[in-house]
């Protein structure tokens, strides 16, 4: 049997029965079980890739090569960690009246589906049903958003789903025209959207269609990414939801519409044999990573502060894609993996945070460090590691993009240098005085879970010092995959 | 005989069209989902008269999926629906509908622009409805955009899910099945998650009106 069936059946299977346990005490291990079925799978997967190399399935419809397995662990691993911080998380905020059974039911059931979703649109050879499970995505995470019913959470939701339906509707209209110029190559109409087999005769595809469908790509995927101008649902949805689906929109949502792009990519530089996406990716990603430098500085919520960190890093490693090459997008692939584990680990803190302050605002929140050290820690070295500090894994990507910036495109080096200068004194001007300062803050009934919070940071630092060989290896060969200049 | 044919999809895309500007310009929301309803029915003529003319049997398929769901069940939803939250005759304040109309035609005429290049890359009977297909679009965009209340905005988000079934009948014969069905679920769900929000939301605000929310904006 294959465990790639494993990797997405879990979570499936998952938010069925969960929907059927409904708001039981145990409903929360029974969540962080399924989680972990899927990262045992996923474990499973990886060691077979490793010995025998790319697979297909199910008739070719699914596939695992260099560019998604990393990305199939990764995901399987945050979603697990992320449930085991929400066992304690969400209970604080049933205590609190934020979560009634019924919402407790929704929550755990669509968590599940939601992994699901991404799990499928990661290993998904047809570029039509990565379409369908990217919406599915929306559709599973909307109802989590407006989960506590509030005015501004009602509002957020609102603003996701129509914003990233509209962004997605483009995305379909994009698939339509890469099924039309495939259709004239791959004569049987019904494997013709199959990725690998786009792959095979991407020279031949129309350049006219193709520069087109990505156009339309680009700006429908490119929404679910956050890139600027199309990002206003981001802050909102990441800042009115639960922290849990923050730390999971944050660090796995936008990476799976980012390999999205990134697909799409591959298949436009071989019809087009010019740079002509690569152009667009530089120009997007550069004007997320500055405008979102410049909202950092304005806020003052918490949630939305570091949703505005999220926007910038995705533009940073479009940035880094845009320019292609080896080194480039070595970067981009080693920043996706770390501001995933980054991003969500200082979500996982702020979420403790901001539970024992009882308010987001930056403002109210003060000396974290002397009632729960470990909270005040987590937060600090996971602001510094997300602010590309050395000895973490995000100094060393960060790096290297911008040593390439440099060689290849020397007059962005400077917008680089200075958006990530302002975001480090924006973030770390805020956070210092939560971590330390005269406290107000109140110690929890339930003990927090900060293994994960750890775990992560330890990764981001491990990855700064060593990359294992096979990861290593992935790496390297996606970034031929995505190819560029 | 070909001739006719193709005669008779411009004539259902012209419909289409037609009805995409009566949207725009709607002002009572009831008569919204009876247009929407008949624009439905429009795409599924033209699905149909595709298949019969190109013998793809799978057509016929999401010509009947396409009935079920967006002449049956979405307009059921939509009528059980806007009874239920009592905004049946409720009428929208549009105003400017002179310069929507503008606006809307210069859109159709960019359309027209973008497709022109492509359409003729396609071997479909129907190619030449490519640019009817994108003016939707970007019609319902803009109702989308200048529509204040809930229900419409959504029907602008149904309308625009119709223009894209007909961009992909006339580009290409239909999306495979396995990503047909797939779409089509994930309508039907989006409809329904959108409905328990409309709840939600007049809970909360007493109206359905989504200038109420504006509270995260930008500070």
């Amino acid at each position: 049997m294959n465990p790639l069936y494993f990797v997405f059946g879990t979570p499936l299977l998952g938010g069925v029965v969960l929907a059927l346990i409904g708001h039981r005490s145990y409903a929360r291990d029974v969540n962080v079980a399924f989680s972990a079925g899927s990262f045992i799978a996923s474990c499973v997967l990886t060691v077979q890739i490793i010995a025998d190399g790319p697979l297909f399935a199910l008739e070719k419809q699914f596939f695992i090569d260099p560019l998604n397995v990393f990305l199939v662990t990764l995901t399987a691993f945050v979603g697990m960690t992320t449930s085991i911080f929400s066992r304690p998380y969400m209970r604080v905020e049933q205590d609190h009246g934020k979560m009634t059974p019924g919402r407790m039911r929704l929550y755990h059931s669509m968590y599940q589906f939601f992994a699901f979703t991404m799990l499928v649109a990661l290993t998904t050879n047809n570029m039509g049903t990565l379409w369908v499970s990217m919406e599915a995505a929306t559709l599973t995470t909307v109802l989590l958003v407006s989960v506590y019913r509030t005015p501004a959470s009602l509002e957020a939701a609102w603003k996701y789903f129509i914003l990233c339906g509209v962004g997605i509707a483009q995305a379909l209209f994009g698939t339509i025209l890469l099924y039309m110029a495939a259709d004239r190559v791959i004569p049987d109409g019904v494997d013709a959207l199959l990725w690998t087999n786009l792959d095979a005769v991407k020279t031949q595809l129309n350049p006219t269609i193709i520069s087109l469908a990505f156009v339309f790509l680009l700006l429908g995927y490119g929404t679910k990414v956050g890139l600027v101008p199309v990002h206003n649902w981001l802050p909102d949805a990441h800042a009115e939801g639960p922290t849990p689906i923050s730390a999971v929109l944050s660090g796995l949502l936008l990476n799976v519409a980012l390999y999205a792009v990134l697909r799409c990519k591959i298949l436009t530089d071989g019809a087009l044999q010019s740079q002509f996406a690569g152009e667009l990716m530089i120009g997007f990603g550069l004007l997320s990573v500055v405008a979102a430098s410049f909202f950092l500085f304005r806020q003052k919520d918490v949630k939305r502060m570091f949703a505005y960190s999220s926007i910038e890093h995705m533009g940073l490693m479009t940035f880094a894609f845009g320019m292609g090459g080896p080194i480039a997008n070595f970067a981009g692939l080693l920043h996706m993996t770390l501001h995933s584990l980054v991003k969500s680990a200082i979500f996982f803190s702020v979420g403790h945070a901001t539970q024992k302050a009882g308010t987001q605002l930056m403002e109210d929140i003060r000396g974290l460090i002397k009632v729960s050290p470990t909270v005040g820690w987590g937060l600090m070295l996971g602001s510094l590691a997300i602010l590309g500090m050395p000895p973490f894994g995000v100094f060393a990507s960060e790096f290297l993009i911008l040593t390439t910036a440099m060689r290849d495109l020397p007059w962005a080096t400077p917008l680089l240098l200075l958006a990530l200068g302002i975001s480090f004194a924006a973030i770390f001007s805020r956070v210092q005085p939560m971590v330390f300062g005269v406290t107000s803050v109140k110690p929890l009934a339930h003990p927090p879970a900060l293994v994960p919070v750890f775990v992560h940071l330890g990764l981001g630092l491990m990855l700064g010092f060593y990359i294992p060989p096979y990861l290593n290896d992935w790496y390297l060969q996606a970034a031929r995959l995505i190819g560029g200049q | 005989m070909n001739a006719l044919i193709s005669q008779l999809i411009n004539l259902f895309a012209s419909v289409i069209l037609i009805l995409a500007f009566a949207m725009l310009s709607q002002r009572r929301i009831v008569n919204l989902i009876h247009l929407y309803t008949w624009q439905g029915l429009a795409v599924v003529g033209s699905t149909v008269v595709v298949a019969y003319v190109t013998h793809q049997h799978h057509l016929f398929y999401s010509a009947a999926l396409t009935f079920l769901l967006k002449v049956i069940l979405i307009p059921y939803f939509l009528h059980r629906l806007i009874n239920r939250l009592n905004v049946r005759w409720d009428i929208e304040t549009l105003f400017n509908i002179p310069t929507l109309m503008i606006i809307g035609i210069i859109l159709v005429v960019f359309a027209f622009n973008v497709a022109l290049p492509i359409a003729k890359f396609s071997d479909t009977v129907a190619h030449g409805t490519l640019g009817i297909a994108l003016a939707c679009i970007l019609l319902s965009f803009l109702m989308m955009i200048t529509r204040a209340k809930a229900v419409p905005q959504v029907i602008g988000f149904l309308a625009m899910e119709n223009a894209l079934f007909l961009a992909a009948t006339s580009a290409t014969y239909g999306m495979p099945m396995v990503v047909e069905l797939g779409i089509a679920l994930d309508v039907l769900v989006g409809i329904l998650i959108l409905g328990v929000f409309m709840f939600q939301i007049r809970e909360q605000f007493d109206s359905l009106d989504i200038r109420h929310l504006e509270k995260l904006k930008e500070d």
